[in-house]
């Protein structure tokens, strides 16, 4: 008897080897959304692309894009490419491109008319280099977000600030309650990104383009950023008793209310939602920091490394055009907390926070984000003194910007 | 011309030679070419990928300006000296004392050697569990009353790397002892007897006799400690992953961190010549010293 079954089973396995290639293609897609929020929104894009016939195999890579980004680009340049990989669209995949790994998107754009449905334009221009588009944007991140507990507002008797400006001040009576004022985690992207938010959110738009895009650096060594780091100085105080790593655990302590803030992309969006927490009611979002209202169009783009194999290259198209789909579209940013790429969805179903943040887009109010205006190698070394920065309370002001505008000054 | 002529010395034991044709290759090709392609390449601007386009030694002074090199070279200073120092110290001490013809020798022998069957990443994560604030040693001591008892060396900028120092010496400090052991074991009885004769005291036996006796054991144990000082990696990316801030970065994680990170290899490979260059400088003097003056076999 038990012979027998062991045979079906067996007999089955064959079978469904035997049904696997020739009814799906296998595409590995590698990415590093591993948080609650972000595994919730990949496997909508598993379904769908599931869904037309294919089979999405996994490859998500646990750390947060530093740790993957090395692991992907050792993969592509040592001739084991996967089927796409996601990167943040903008300069991080510009030599593998130039280097001509990466397969041209240019035919399916023209065809399926990227250019009319992807909005902001911007994004679309991020993926093109040399006028040919080399990567699918699946949404648009900005990192200029407050996110703030409401709860630990009431247990300090305070009613929920409306802007930066005000938060800081709230900052003693926070700490007198027992309550972390801003969270921040030790992750150095996570220092580095909240300077460039103080700056955005503090100097204006305009200041922040003069340092990150014309890398002005005698311009970065004066007043105007002077006052950029004297906000940063507020911050580090705020955040000198949090004792966590990632990002995540970081927005953690804000959605227990052990601490009163943190200065996030809205990525953090996805781990209040799956904590099951209501935007207005259990916390509150200031994009810009309450200040300047605008928001940078950063975020996560698919590529596609030029494979040989002929199936998986058609699989490649399939997967471009589901990314861009408008059911994905809604269903992805949904879950993942982004804003759509594309104008003509609709989003009813999204909470306060991403109407706030779809309002803003509608407005036309976007700037580009580091990862586009920088290079890698000048974003690290701004990480590593923003790390440094806020975990040494006895750096002074005055040094701390003497390196920075030395970093602008040699930045590419 | 005799016919028993003898054969050509490039034939003789012709077989080894055979043999070691592959391990030959492989020294060549992947130790000295590819330290030789690193070092070449450690002069160009490649960024994402390797290019031969000069810049002389920009890489290397941007190396020396940048502060968080300098502080992976101070870090490396501090946790060289006191693994170094420590790791000897505490290691022929126990070493000593198990010599002593203890009962249990094999059992003490073992729990000292335990840790080192350990990697570095599981000792990392232990020490930084143990060093925690919220949950480590401080805890314990503060849930045993003194309430204002305060340990907490890996989130302290300023002595993180003694931190770190802890953990690595925890690891290697029994692999020491198991060789500074079998080097007492090679004493010959007979010089103890002659000392106990002579009514030299045990201490100065030691100190006088047979350590100077034990030179080869201490060079090689000071080798094996020495390289494993210089490419400390995991123990931090385990432990603090270079922080609070910068405070506890070592070179390695420098060179790994420009070069895939950053995206910069011409910074990673000017980091990794300069570690190189640093070992060189400590290697060739004792080699000379070692092997120079004297020819053997």
């Amino acid at each position: 008897m038990r012979y027998k079954f062991l045979t079906a089973a067996f007999a089955a396995t064959v079978a469904l080897n035997f049904a696997g290639p020739a009814a799906a293609t296998d595409l590995e897609v590698t990415h590093w959304w591993t948080s609650g929020g972000e595994a919730a929104a990949v496997a909508e894009l598993a379904k769908a692309f599931d869904a037309t016939g294919n089979h999405w195999v996994d490859g998500a890579i646990a750390g947060s894009g530093g740790t993957a980004r090395p692991i992907m680009i050792s993969r592509i340049t040592g001739g084991d490419p996967m089927g796409a990989t996601q990167f943040n669209h903008g300069r991080q995949a510009e030599e593998l491109v130039q280097a001509g790994l990466m397969r041209d998107l240019t035919d399916i754009a023209t065809k399926d008319k990227w250019t009319e449905i992807v909005r902001p334009k911007s994004l679309l221009d991020s993926c093109t280099i040399d006028g040919k588009i080399y990567c699918v944007p699946v949404n648009i991140h900005s990192w200029q977000w407050l996110w703030l507990s409401n709860e630990a507002f009431q247990k300090a008797g305070l009613p929920v600030p409306k802007d930066w400006n005000e938060y800081v001040k709230d900052a003693p009576a926070l700490e007198k309650a027992g309550i972390i004022p801003l969270a921040m985690g030790g992750q150095p992207w996570q220092a580095s990104g909240a300077f460039d938010v103080l700056m955005a959110a503090t100097g204006g738009t305009d200041t922040f383009l003069k340092v990150y895009k014309d890398k002005d650096a005698k311009f970065a060594a004066g007043p105007e950023i002077a006052k950029v780091f004297k906000a940063a100085d507020d911050a580090r105080k705020m955040a000198k008793n949090t004792n966590v790593q990632d990002w995540n655990q970081a927005t953690n302590l804000v959605i227990t209310g052990k601490a009163a803030g943190q200065i996030m992309g809205d990525w953090a969006q996805g781990e209040f939602q799956v904590a099951g927490k209501t935007a207005g009611k259990d916390y509150t979002c200031l994009p810009g920091l309450g200040l300047n209202e605008v928001i940078a169009t950063g975020g996560d783009a698919f590529y596609f490394p030029l494979l040989k194999d002929e199936a998986k290259s058609k699989a490649q198209v399939v997967l471009a055009e589901t990314l861009l789909d408008p059911k994905t579209q809604v269903a992805f940013n949904l879950k993942k907390g982004s804003l759509p790429v594309r104008g003509d969805v609709d989003l009813n179903t999204a909470n306060d926070c991403m109407k706030k943040g779809l309002a803003i887009l509608a407005k036309g109010a976007v700037m580009p984000w580091t990862d586009q205006l920088l290079s890698q190698d000048t974003q690290k070394q701004k990480e590593d003194l923003f790390s440094e920065f806020f975990a040494k309370p006895d750096m002074t002001l005055e040094e701390a910007q003497k390196r920075f505008a030395d970093i602008i000054a040699s930045a590419d | 011309m005799s016919s028993s002529k003898r054969p050509s010395k490039l034939f003789r034991n012709l077989n080894a030679k055979v043999a070691s044709v592959p391990m030959i290759l492989t020294a060549l090709v992947v130790f000295v070419g590819g330290t030789a392609w690193t070092v070449l390449y450690s002069f160009t601007n490649s960024k994402l990928l390797p290019r031969l386009n000069f810049v002389g030694l920009d890489q290397y002074h941007r190396l020396w300006s940048t502060s968080r090199w300098l502080v992976s070279i101070e870090n490396l200073l501090i946790y060289g000296a006191i693994s170094l120092v420590f790791s000897l110290i505490i290691g022929f001490l126990l070493a000593a004392l198990l010599d002593q013809k203890i009962r249990f020798e094999d059992t003490f022998r073992t729990i000292f050697l335990y840790p080192f069957a350990l990697s570095f990443i599981v000792t990392g994560l232990v020490w930084q569990w143990l060093l925690n604030p919220d949950f480590g040693v401080q805890r314990v001591v503060r849930d045993l009353g003194w309430t204002s008892f305060s340990f907490d060396p890996l989130y302290n900028s300023s002595i993180v790397i003694y931190g770190i120092s802890i953990a690595a010496l925890w690891q290697g400090t029994g692999l020491v002892m198991c060789l500074m052991l079998a080097g007492l074991r090679g004493i010959d009885e007979d010089i103890w007897k002659a000392a106990r004769v002579d009514g030299i005291p045990m201490w100065k036996t030691y100190l006088f006799i047979v350590i100077p006796m034990m030179r080869p054991v201490f060079i090689t144990t000071l080798v094996i400690i020495a390289a494993g000082i210089v490419k400390v990696y995991d123990l931090v990316v385990a432990q603090t992953s270079g922080g609070p801030g910068i405070a506890s970065e070592v070179p390695a994680k420098y060179v790994y961190d420009y070069m895939f990170f950053a995206q910069n290899l011409g910074q990673g490979f000017a980091a990794s010549t300069m570690m190189l260059l640093s070992v060189v400088i400590v290697i060739v003097p004792w080699a000379y010293l070692e092997f120079g003056g004297k020819k053997r076999g």
